[in-house]
């Protein structure tokens, strides 16, 4: 009885695991990815054979040991013929063994090589900033007013290289996506730059992998990979500036967000909130997720969020805002009409 | 008495352990309430004989080290630097010598913030939440050595043309509060 319900709690703790696509191990979603995963399940394969056969040459050797407890160990009589057979079956164990670690090694070289010398001809170049606790997106453009900055949400397409030049505008985080590539990090005032490419199409969540304070955990963000046509007309979409609002309340939301603290650190481009502080909310209404992919994009987790950000949140940087009731029911209104 | 001397080590260590409490981070306390800014004087030009005396509003900030940072993180956000630069003053009056125009006490600045003053000073009122604005109010008054010295900030983002406010001397103010400003 004790069995089957340990049991049944380990079966559970390993469903936990599989909740999300949110592992280097399944479903990866680039070559960089496949490469690695492949190395990483040959090496798995290879060190389960040596552990199996080390151990039942273990429990081999305790079954036949036949020296009571209390008896000392018996002096074997020396055996020319039985040394010499251990001897060659060491050196052909250790043969054997330098050889698979050459072939390992070779392996971990044409991985490095593969994952590192991605082509970047013609490709997408996008910006990575991390903030305290979240991640800017920048797809910038020399033309600057159609530069589109988003938030918490990257738009890539599906077999293009991508070029991703990243910096932070306060502490060390680290971007990863671990169905698509390994981590790396974010460091303040330096750029660099690394390429990756997504091979099949799909949503993925990202995380932050370098401990950043206290919401670093909840420093979530998904990346949408869809084909060429869908993203060109997500950009296009992107580099519009906010419509403007046609009904009453959401006249009533706008000049609430305009005459309150929100304008102080967001911007809605196509309105005179420009304040680079926190994330761009030209497109809000567009994005799938809130607070750094921690709340899904509803009214009522929105409402929930502008009034008491630090209840959900502890330590974000957003602070409380306590609006009316119809204050804040026009701002979310207006909110909500940022497609 | 030797014999027990493990327990007396595992005993002091427990008592270490007892310091290991650090101050708190509050996030959603907001301090002393900001219904003074009505008796608060901004002129030295007043009938009758009598000043009317700066209300004294303890400001729980200037006790904690995180809100003052904070005040500091802010008060680059929100481009108090533009016109103040880093104490020093440009457009704005320089924030880290003993001169007040008006008031430097934490009552004082928080309605210079919150109601602006004449000459560029804007208001942020309903723009800056009030908690925010009473860390900024600490994180200004460290500029001139006025909170603790473990308290106030030992370095920053910025490059430094100045010592840090924790190493800030303390300014005696002048000004509307103290004596007459010279100007």
């Amino acid at each position: 009885m004790r069995i089957a319900r340990a049991a049944a709690y380990a079966t559970l703790l390993i469903a936990a695991g599989c909740q999300s696509n949110h592992s280097m191990l399944r479903s990866s979603a680039s070559r960089q990815a496949a490469n690695i995963e492949w190395l990483y399940w040959f090496i798995f394969w290879i060190s389960l054979v040596v552990f199996v056969l080390v151990i039942s040459f273990f429990a081999r050797g305790s079954a036949r040991s036949q020296v009571d407890d209390e008896e000392m160990a018996p002096v074997l009589p020396q055996d020319e013929e039985r040394d010499r057979g251990a001897k060659a079956g060491v050196a052909v164990a250790i043969g054997i063994t330098v050889v698979t670690l050459f072939v390992v090694l070779a392996l971990s070289v044409v991985t490095g090589k593969t994952t590192a010398g991605l082509t970047s001809q013609n490709p997408i170049t996008i910006q990575v900033i991390g903030h305290q606790w979240w991640w800017e997106f920048r797809y910038p453009n020399p033309q600057a007013d159609l530069t589109v900055s988003t938030a918490n949400e990257v738009h890539l397409p599906v077999g293009k290289p991508i070029v991703v030049l990243t910096t932070s505008r306060d502490v060390i985080h680290s971007f990863w996506l671990p169905n698509v590539d390994g981590k790396r990090d974010l460091l303040p005032g330096y750029q660099s730059a690394f390429t990756f490419q997504v091979d099949k199409p799909g949503i993925y969540h990202g995380q932050c992998a370098e401990f950043c304070g206290e919401q670093h955990a909840h420093m979530g963000f998904e990346m949408v990979a869809e084909p060429m046509d869908e993203f060109q007309q997500w950009l296009q979409q992107q580099r519009k500036s906010a419509t403007d609002p046609q009904d009453i309340t959401t006249v009533r939301g706008r000049e609430v967000f305009l005459t309150h603290a929100c304008v102080l650190c967001h911007t809605v481009r196509g309105t005179d909130a420009g304040s680079k502080v926190g994330p761009d909310l030209t497109h809000l209404a567009s994005r799938r997720m809130l607070a750094a992919a921690t709340l899904s994009n509803a009214p009522g987790s929105l409402a929930g969020w502008i009034t008491d950000p630090q209840r959900l949140k502890p330590g974000a940087r957003m602070p409380a805002n306590p609006l009316q009731p119809d204050d804040l029911q026009a701002l979310v209104t207006y909110l909500r009409s940022l497609q | 008495m030797l014999r027990h001397v493990h327990w007396w080590l595992v005993a002091a260590a427990l008592l270490l352990l007892l310091s290991c409490e650090r101050e708190e981070r509050s996030f959603r306390q907001t301090p002393a309430s900001a219904n003074v800014v009505n008796t608060i004087q901004v002129s030295q030009l007043h009938p009758g004989g009598q000043q009317i005396a700066t209300p004294a509003v303890p400001n729980i900030y200037e006790e904690n080290a995180y809100a003052v940072s904070e005040g500091k993180r802010l008060y680059e956000n929100f481009n108090c630097v533009g016109c103040h630069a880093h104490g020093g003053g440009g457009i704005g009056p320089p924030l880290m010598d003993d001169e007040w125009i008006y008031g430097g006490e934490p009552a004082n600045i928080f309605s210079t913030i919150m109601e602006g003053r004449p000459n560029g000073m804007p208001a942020w009122r309903g723009r800056i939440p009030e908690n925010q604005g009473w860390q900024i109010v600490a994180y200004v008054r460290s500029m001139s050595g006025q909170v603790r010295t473990d308290v106030a900030s030992g370095r920053s983002d910025h490059m430094q043309g100045k010592k840090p406010e924790a190493n800030t001397p303390r300014e005696q103010p002048t000004g509307i509060t103290g004596a007459p400003a010279h100007q």
